[in-house]
């Protein structure tokens, strides 16, 4: 722990670790300071002079170096000058006053330069209301103006800074949080200042502009109504809003966030939700989201929501009730027997996942997860041990990440990685292109597609990496799916797990494996005991199939196929899909924001989200449509409450094992203070009062005996002439039925592409921009030449869910 | 491309600062850029982020910071005369006054041939040598010391007079 | 008297190689490298009294005292950057006399044990940066840089770089940031240069003025020096010397020196034979010294009797002002420009600079009551001691002493009516 020091604050003592500054010291003892440009999560700067306060540090013999006493107390020296709270860092025995008359009319002073030019256009400022420039003005402000109104400095209002970001120049008090949180915290230093002095002011020139998946995190720490998102901008006003606690269900990180709600004319007086802020959990997503999380949600309100059951009559998706529609399920699952199959992805929560489950064992069926990625088997075994937390990891930790572009598939995960790195782990980022966490790496292992396994397996074998990995305390793998399919990521999976397992880096806070999963919740599905087939395609054709939250019809024409030809095909989603018009019933589900329930993480976390809207027409949970389904089957599964289902699950999986729906509601305090009334201090980020989640055991913590399957070598594929080796890899905003209805993402989405390496586009005699035909294992199909240089010749790089169904290695023709 | 066009320069002014550094580059980098045309293009903003590897707006932001570097076509030469207090002690603003009327123009100005871009800049450090301008154009930077209009409409024909020549 | 610094009024030629050479050139640095360890050399100019000439007169060798030896690099940066309204010296010595100024650039890496300085000029200086690369060159051919220097281990590199029009790189801090490739912004202070200077390592900031000083230090010693000047103020300074006088120019002269010497007997006197009003003794950044009494010219030029007139001598550009000029343009003139180089960083400077502004453009184009005198000089006091460096501070000097030394001059061009 680190060496702490006794301070006096405002005539109370103090006692914080040595390192803090004055500014936090006070916040830690529940003393407001006000300011600015102070962020606790950013380096401090010191520039908006907001937080000048008087510090008085006592004076010792030059001789001893012991304290000079006077009057029997050590005597005080005071500068003739205000400091800034903000960059002094506490020293034993010093005295603060932060309300003396003579900081009060520092910060006064500073108050009224600031708004010397400012607009003052509260009344119709997005921020107005939890604007922090407003709030400190009451409070230490002055109440009146002394400077001409028309002699205001007049800068442009309405700015994009991109299509997701709007910049009011004029409310800017350049105090460069935002800046500085692309720079240090990011890493993509893509606005900065332009001119100087009063003219200063924000600008971006990237390509998109504003180029960063996290730009939304700005309007949260700017203190002034300055950034505003295109989708809440203008949209209703702070206090008008609910908050709900929720959790993000677009990829496996599961940041924690609330969600802001009212009941509006424009959506014909419903309740709609108008944005989704960060919720602090320092263990998960600390104070930040990506773009992706807040501004994908839209599909939860879309206009092709599914609101009643119905099934099939004549060829035809008619009207049907709950029970005549469960009933005709039922009947045909009980009919098929062995042939029974279900297939259900990782949008589910955790109730839902284990109600089918049972449903499957009761009725001898299969339970499938609809995942392109593998290795759940083993995260469950040599996951990540309780009470890892990135947050915490540095020097003596490595953190590596394999065949994974962590920016693109799981943001939040990137930038903690990163700070851990900037705190000093030990970084090893391996995959067979480059990737922007490169450069934060220790080190770069480059291989070949194809060589994931052996690079794994050779990796303590190499050198000084190997030196440095084997040296570690912890380590921490992050295993993905870059170029790989089912079976070539559970292989890596398996490599990576045998690494640790032999080295001793399971079982413990901060060692262990991790998935970076496709979906929030496949990690949930992995712990009821889900499996992915390799060939999904065989694994449905002919079988009568109950299909949860997936829409394998619209990702693959040929699993559309094997649905078509399927025994009965029973859908339950939250909107209509493409697999929905296949289906003989069709079973409309709950959105996550009309519903509770619990997600695991990657990282093996389990946290409840909670409902925020009213439920769209007859729609019901997935757990309860489960219950209902198998309750005509004769079988009995909770239906009624999320709880319930819970503690049944926490009783009979193992990794589950002592957690209880309140328990992971509870809270602890948690640094940096955010999102009280105080939001000058740490931004809009919402307070945490719901619940931090818990982690789950490991068959490795609890110490139970692990044995591992052998590690497979995976089959390669060998391009022939004329042919490329196409590979998948993920990115961040696709076409995904969960993105897609987000208008405001489109231009981030883009059309279907493949990534070739200059030279290969140039053999082929393509360009940049240019549409091809791409054609590969009966895949045929159009997309957009991009050229990127950091892969390798030969090599194609095809995203999933943007158009190709493409699901593993596979020779290519491009043309 | 500057790599392509001087090489021998860039590789010069990298060799300056420390390889883990060479973000320090960017300023003498971007005289370089400006050397030819009086103005910086975006074009030139990318291949300095390139070659430096940090982000165009890092390059943008300073462009914008700094008074010498310009993003907008002007006149070949930029002719900046001091104003600041000591130089008005000594007849800069009337001096400044009298230039604009001989060339027809007001200050940020440029003169309809595209020649001369007038303008008015902070000490120059020769205040004992005032009234005082320096040139800003394709070779460098030059002052002018102890001028009279008549000395700057001499100079500024045989600016005139050297451009049409090169041409 | 010869001179120290302004050496080449004495010595023709003196800056050609040979020349520099026969004068006694690279004596004192050859000695320092193969006769002094490093703490010596220090010690010896801590000994001669120098104090910075870049205007904050920080005593110079007590500097180089506190460099950092438990963090690795060390580097010089030498201030060649010479924004501040009225000086115009440093410029005169690298013209003219740019070896002894390397000299002491390079003696000054050896003490605080750096292998490579940087000479930040500001960027209307490009031709006397091609003028120094090209003597940095000459020293590299002759071995007094590059490897080995005079058959020892120490080596040593000297670059230029040039600003690019902003004042506020004269600042330390700022001008470090702005090698480093970034806005020339300055940085919270502490932790000073010494210990975080040019990429985060010990770095020593002096001004051009400053190293000149130093090969004549080491070659006649400590004594030599402190004999000249007073005891506060040891050795000489050059004065530049501008606004209405009939002479301006550099002048080197004793610390000590009377402002009437430098006016009159060197400056010639004031044009017209008019009366000095007023004395800038610190360029832009001064205080405005009230000369209401003929005795006032008698004060002798040092850091701590200047500051009995209420002003600081800072970097001794001395601007004279005659009772033809007007105090209120005089301010509208200086808060201008702190206006124009104000770096945007802080609040109170960005925002104070400019309503300032507002405020002595309405003063001077008489639309302004005496209310908006007064606001103008509480705007400025609530300005200092505020600001993230000094800059925003200088901006208020002249205001506040203007008004409150001058404010009859105000007086007559506010509106009457109230
Ligand atoms: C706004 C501002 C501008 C400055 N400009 C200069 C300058 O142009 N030249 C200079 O030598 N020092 C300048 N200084 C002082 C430097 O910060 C620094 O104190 C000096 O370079 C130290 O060198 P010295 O100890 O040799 O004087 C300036 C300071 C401030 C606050
Ligand atoms: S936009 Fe906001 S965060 Fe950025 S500098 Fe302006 S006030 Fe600060
Ligand atoms: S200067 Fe301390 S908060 Fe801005």
């Amino acid at each position: 722990m680190a060496k702490q020091v006794t301070l006096t604050i405002d005539g109370k003592q103090v006692t914080v670790p040595e390192g803090t500054v004055v500014a936090d010291a006070a916040k830690m003892a529940g003393i407001d300071i006000p300011v600015f440009c102070h962020h606790p999560k950013l380096e401090p700067v010191g520039m908006c002079r907001m937080c000048l306060v008087e510090i008085g540090r006592p004076v010792r013999d030059r001789a001893t170096g012991q304290f000079v006493m006077e009057n029997g107390a050590p005597k005080i020296q005071f500068m003739p000058k205000l400091e800034t709270a903000c960059t002094n860092k506490v020293e034993e025995g010093m005295v603060v006053l932060t309300r003396s008359q003579k900081a009060l009319e520092g910060q006064r002073g500073t108050i009224e330069f600031l708004l010397t030019s400012h607009p003052l256009d509260c009344p119709i400022c997005d921020k107005g209301g939890e604007c922090p420039l407003q709030n400190l003005t009451m409070a230490y402000g002055p109440d009146k103006s002394r400077f001409l109104y028309n002699e205001k400095f007049h800068l442009d209002k309405m700015v994009p800074l991109g299509e997701l970001i709007w910049l009011d120049r004029e409310r800017c008090i350049q105090c460069a949080r935002c800046i500085r949180f692309q720079d240090e915290i990011a890493g993509d230093s893509v606005i900065g200042f332009d001119e100087r002095g009063r003219a200063t002011q924000i600008v971006t020139f990237s390509d998109p502009a504003f180029d960063s998946v996290f730009s939304g995190n700005t309007t949260d720490i700017c203190p002034v109504g300055a950034l505003t998102t295109s989708d809440f901008r203008f949209g209703a006003r702070p206090w008008e809003l609910q908050a709900h606690a929720s959790i993000c269900t677009q990829c496996p990180v599961g940041c924690n966030t609330t969600l802001n709600t009212r009941r509006e004319a424009k959506s014909g007086g419903r309740i709609v939700v108008k944005r989704v802020m960060p919720r602090q959990n320092e263990d998960v997503n600390e104070i930040w989201i990506c773009d992706k999380g807040r501004f994908a949600y839209h599909y939860t309100e879309g206009k092709n929501r599914l609101t009643r059951p119905m099934i099939r009559k004549d060829g035809k998706l008619t009207r049907a009730s709950w029970d005549a529609a469960t009933k005709l399920a039922a009947e045909n699952f009980q009919k098929a027997k062995k042939n029974f199959v279900i297939l259900a992805s990782g949008r589910l929560s955790n109730e839902d996942l284990f109600n089918l489950k049972s449903l499957a064992e009761h009725a001898e069926g299969k339970a499938y997860l609809y995942s392109h990625m593998g290795g759940g088997e083993l995260t469950s075994l040599v996951g990540v041990g309780q009470r890892t937390n990135f947050g915490t990891m540095g020097a003596g930790t490595t953190i590596v990440v394999v065949a994974s572009d962590l920016y693109e598939e799981a943001p939040v995960w990137y930038l903690r990685v990163k700070q851990a790195a900037a705190r000093g782990a030990n970084l090893i980022v391996m995959n067979a292109r480059e990737t922007k966490l490169d450069r934060y790496a220790s080190f770069t292992v480059r291989y070949a597609y194809g060589d994931e396994v052996k690079a794994v397996s050779d990796l303590g074998k190499k050198g000084k990496i190997g030196d440095s990995f084997l040296k570690s305390e912890n380590v921490v793998i992050l295993y993905g799916s870059d170029g790989l399919g089912v079976s070539g990521s559970r292989a890596v999976a398996s490599a990576c797990a045998k690494l640790l397992n032999e080295n001793g880096f399971t079982g413990r806070p901060n060692n262990g494996l991790i998935g970076v999963w496709g979906r929030a919740n496949d990690q949930g599905a992995w712990e009821m005991g889900f499996e992915a087939p390799e060939d999904l395609a065989k694994a449905l054709k002919g079988k009568t199939v109950y299909i949860a939250g997936a829409d394998p019809a619209a990702d693959d024409p040929k699993l559309a196929k094997a649905l078509e030809g399927a025994e009965f095909v029973v859908v339950q989603d939250v909107m209509t899909t493409a697999t929905t018009e296949i289906a003989d019933v069709v079973l409309p589900a709950q959105a996550f924001t009309e519903r509770e329930g619990t997600l695991t993480s990657g990282e093996r976390r389990v946290q409840r989200f909670y409902p925020a809207v009213p439920v769209t027409g007859e729609a019901k949970a997935d757990f309860a449509i489960t219950s209902q389904i198998a309750r005509h089957m004769g079988i009995v599964l909770e239906g009624t409450s999320v709880s319930a289902v819970f503690d049944i699950l926490a009783a009979s999986v193992k990794s589950f094992e002592g957690l209880t729906y309140a328990k992971l509601a509870e809270v602890r305090p948690q640094w940096p203070i955010v999102g009280r009334s105080d939001l000058y201090y740490g931004g809009t980020t919402y307070e945490n009062t719901q619940g931090m989640g818990a982690q789950l055991s490991a068959a490795a913590g609890r110490g139970e005996k692990v044995s591992l399957p052998r590690v497979e070598k995976e089959a390669v594929v060998r391009p022939k002439e004329k042919e490329l080796l196409a590979v998948p890899v993920t990115k961040l905003y696709d076409r995904g039925t969960t993105v897609l209805p987000s208008e405001l993402l489109h231009q981030r989405i883009g059309e279907a592409r493949v990534v070739l390496h200059s030279e290969t586009a140039k053999s082929l005699g393509v360009e940049e921009g240019q549409t091809v035909s791409v054609s590969f294992n009966g895949v045929n199909g159009e997309a957009v030449v991009k050229l990127s240089d950091a892969i390798s010749v030969g090599v194609a790089l095809i995203p999933r869910s943007m158009g190709l169904a493409i699901h593993e290695p596979a020779a290519v023709k491009v043309k | 491309m500057l790599l392509q066009k001087y090489p021998k320069e860039v590789k010069q002014i990298l060799a300056k600062y420390p390889p883990e550094h060479k973000r320090s580059a960017v300023m003498p980098l971007l005289y370089l850029a400006q050397r030819e045309e009086g103005y910086i293009t975006k074009a030139a903003m990318q291949d300095i982020a390139q070659l430096l590897d940090i982000s165009e707006t890092d390059v943008a932001s300073i462009v914008g910071f700094y008074t010498l570097y310009h993003d907008k076509k002007e006149g070949k030469y930029r002719m900046q005369v001091c104003t600041d207090l000591p130089c008005a002690l000594r007849g800069a603003e009337e001096f400044l006054n009298n230039l604009c009327g001989n060339l027809g123009i007001k200050v940020g100005e440029t003169t309809p041939d595209g020649l001369i871009t007038l303008e008015a800049v902070t000490c120059l450090a020769a205040c004992d040598r005032a009234p005082v301008f320096q040139t800003q154009g394709p070779d460098g930077i030059k002052y002018h010391e102890n001028m009279t209009v008549d000395k700057t409409m001499e100079l500024i024909e045989a600016l005139k007079k050297s451009t049409g020549e090169a041409k | 008297m010869a001179h120290v610094l302004l050496r080449h009024r004495d010595i023709p030629d003196i800056h050609k190689l040979e020349v520099y050479k026969k004068n006694g050139g690279f004596a004192a640095f050859q000695n320092a490298v193969t006769q002094m360890k490093p703490n010596e050399v220090t010690e010896v100019v801590k000994n001669s009294g120098l104090r910075g000439r870049g205007g904050a007169g920080f005593p110079t060798g007590m500097k180089w005292s506190f460099i950092d030896n438990k963090n690795w690099p060390h580097y010089v940066v030498a201030n060649a950057d010479e924004s501040e309204p009225g000086t115009f010296k440093d410029r005169e010595i690298m013209e003219h006399n740019p070896f002894q100024f390397l000299e002491g650039v390079a003696i000054a890496s050896y003490a605080v044990g750096a292998n490579a300085a940087y000479i930040y000029l500001r960027g209307e200086f490009w031709q006397i940066a091609a003028f120094l690369d090209e003597k940095i060159a000459e020293m590299e051919a002759a071995g007094y840089l590059g490897k080995n220097i005079f058959g020892s281990d120490y080596s040593l590199k000297i670059y230029t770089h040039l600003g690019a029009g902003a004042y506020i790189c004269g600042e330390e801090t700022a001008m470090l940031e702005s090698i480093e490739g970034k806005r020339g912004q300055p940085r919270v202070r502490p932790p000073f240069p010494p210990s975080y200077g040019l990429y985060g390592k010990p770095t020593i900031v002096n001004n051009v003025e400053t190293l000149t000083n130093v090969p004549l230090i080491l070659a006649n010693g400590a004594e030599w020096y402190k004999s000249m000047g007073t005891a506060d103020s040891a050795g000489v300074k050059i004065f530049s010397l501008s606004g209405r006088v009939r002479k301006p120019g550099n002048y080197e002269l004793p610390f000590g020196t009377t402002f009437r010497e430098l006016i009159y007997t060197y400056g010639g006197g004031v044009q017209d034979s008019r009366k000095v009003k007023a004395i800038m003794p610190a360029g832009a950044s001064s205080s405005l010294i009230l000369v209401d009494d003929e005795k006032v010219l008698d004060t002798p030029m040092d850091y701590a009797t200047v500051r009995t007139l209420g002003a600081d001598l800072g970097s001794a550009s001395v601007i004279v002002i005659d009772d033809t000029v007007s105090i209120d343009w005089l301010i509208n003139k200086t808060v201008h420009f702190f206006r124009h180089e104000s770096c945007g960083k802080c609040t109170p400077c960005r925002e104070g600079t400019y309503w300032m502004s507002h405020l002595t453009e309405r003063i001077h184009e008489g639309r302004a009551t005496r209310a908006d005198v007064d606001l103008l000089l509480n705007v400025a006091k609530q300005m200092q001691g505020k600001c993230l460096c000094a800059l925003g501070e200088f901006s208020t000097m002249a205001v506040v002493t203007g008004i409150e030394r001058f404010r009859q001059d105000f007086d007559k061009v506010v509106k009457s009516n109230s």
